[in-house]
């Protein structure tokens, strides 16, 4: 079951394109859902450089304060995730992480929501399932999403159905994608984006 | 997702080492995509891993992009980069998705939405694509 994850050959700084000297500004977008929906491939897709891939520990200090699970035992936890980038212009890089959907690694999320500009939450609608508790979590952070169903060839599901299913606010766009398209994946990240400024723009209005 | 992939060095013994016992960085300031760049070049006697941080960020290089290249966790990285950043080794270009006063680190909450400004710019560079 580690195949999917580890399948992205990792590759060395020789190799990779570095960012221009000029580069200051890294933003961060979380492309988040269950196993094998294709966050990685997505990733891929519209990255300037092959993902690679690293981890984050938690430790027991200082995480999960406000958490109503009952994971705060005192080891240390490990979670490996993908990541991309795109080179937005001269100065503005954008990320784009992986992080898996399922609930014990919420602390992972945490910490890539930290900052973050939102999210896209990539659905499979055979297993809509697994994407509860991701939205939970992205809810209870306020950070913005949308959800983006990876097209599987099998879709018959309306986006009415897959909002009800999920229990999305009418205001959270749904879109189709094939995961393995650049066209179609840059289309994602700009609907998320739009969505992003739609709600900036909102509330500058009313503030 | 057991973080077992071929060749990497998960020993614990070596993370000690290279933190010297430390597991996190007093400086809780670099994200996982600020972009560090280096100030000098690695100088005899440099502990590897920091000589290694210097050779890599000659141009900017994001905090998660050293941690793969290192093949070391996140948080072990932020402790070596809080040691580099101490003692004026690298700079930090911390990531800004505010402007104005609002904009001043720590006081950011994880809910607050990015500057319109900032999000036009991310457009624009994603339809060029």
């Amino acid at each position: 079951m580690d195949s999917v994850i580890s399948e992205s050959a990792v590759s060395g700084p020789a190799e990779r394109k570095p960012l221009s000297s000029s580069a200051e500004n890294g933003l961060k977008i979380v492309v988040v859902g269950g196993f094998g929906v294709g966050k990685t491939t997505l990733v891929r897709s519209v990255s300037d450089i092959r993902p690679l891939n690293t981890e984050e520990t938690m430790t027991q200090a200082g995480q999960g304060i406000d958490d109503l699970s009952s994971v705060r035992q005192k080891t240390s936890t490990t979670v490996a995730f993908d990541f991309g980038r795109i080179s937005l212009n001269e100065q503005t890089v954008l990320y784009l992480f992986g992080a898996p959907g399922q609930q014990r690694f919420w602390f992972l999320w945490d910490r890539l929501f930290q900052g973050t500009l939102g999210a896209v939450v990539l659905v499979d609608t055979r297993r809509l399932d697994e994407s509860w508790y991701a939205i939970d979590r992205l809810e209870h952070h306020g950070t913005p999403f949308i959800v983006a169903r990876n097209d599987f060839g099998a879709d018959s599901y309306s986006a009415d159905q897959i909002r009800e299913a999920l229990d999305l606010d009418p205001d959270v766009p749904i879109v189709a994608c094939d995961a393995r398209s650049r066209e179609s994946s840059k289309q994602v990240l700009i609907a998320l984006v739009e969505h992003l400024h739609h709600l900036s723009t909102a509330r500058e209005r009313t503030p | 997702m057991s973080a077992a992939r071929p060749g990497r060095d998960d020993d614990p013994d070596r993370l000690y080492t290279v933190t010297g016992g430390r597991s996190r960085a007093h400086n809780d300031s670099f994200d996982l995509v600020t972009l560090i760049v280096s100030e000098c070049e690695p100088t005899a006697g440099m502990q590897s891993e920091q000589a290694a941080i210097l050779r890599m960020c000659r141009l900017p290089t994001a905090v998660v992009e050293v941690a793969s290249d290192l093949r070391l966790p996140v948080s072990i990285v932020k402790i070596l980069l809080s040691d580099l950043l101490d003692t004026g080794r690298i700079t930090a270009r911390h990531p800004q998705t505010m402007r104005g006063p609002a904009a001043r680190r720590g006081e950011v909450p994880a809910a607050r939405l990015p500057d319109p400004t900032i999000l036009e710019q991310v457009l624009v560079g994603l339809r060029n694509l």
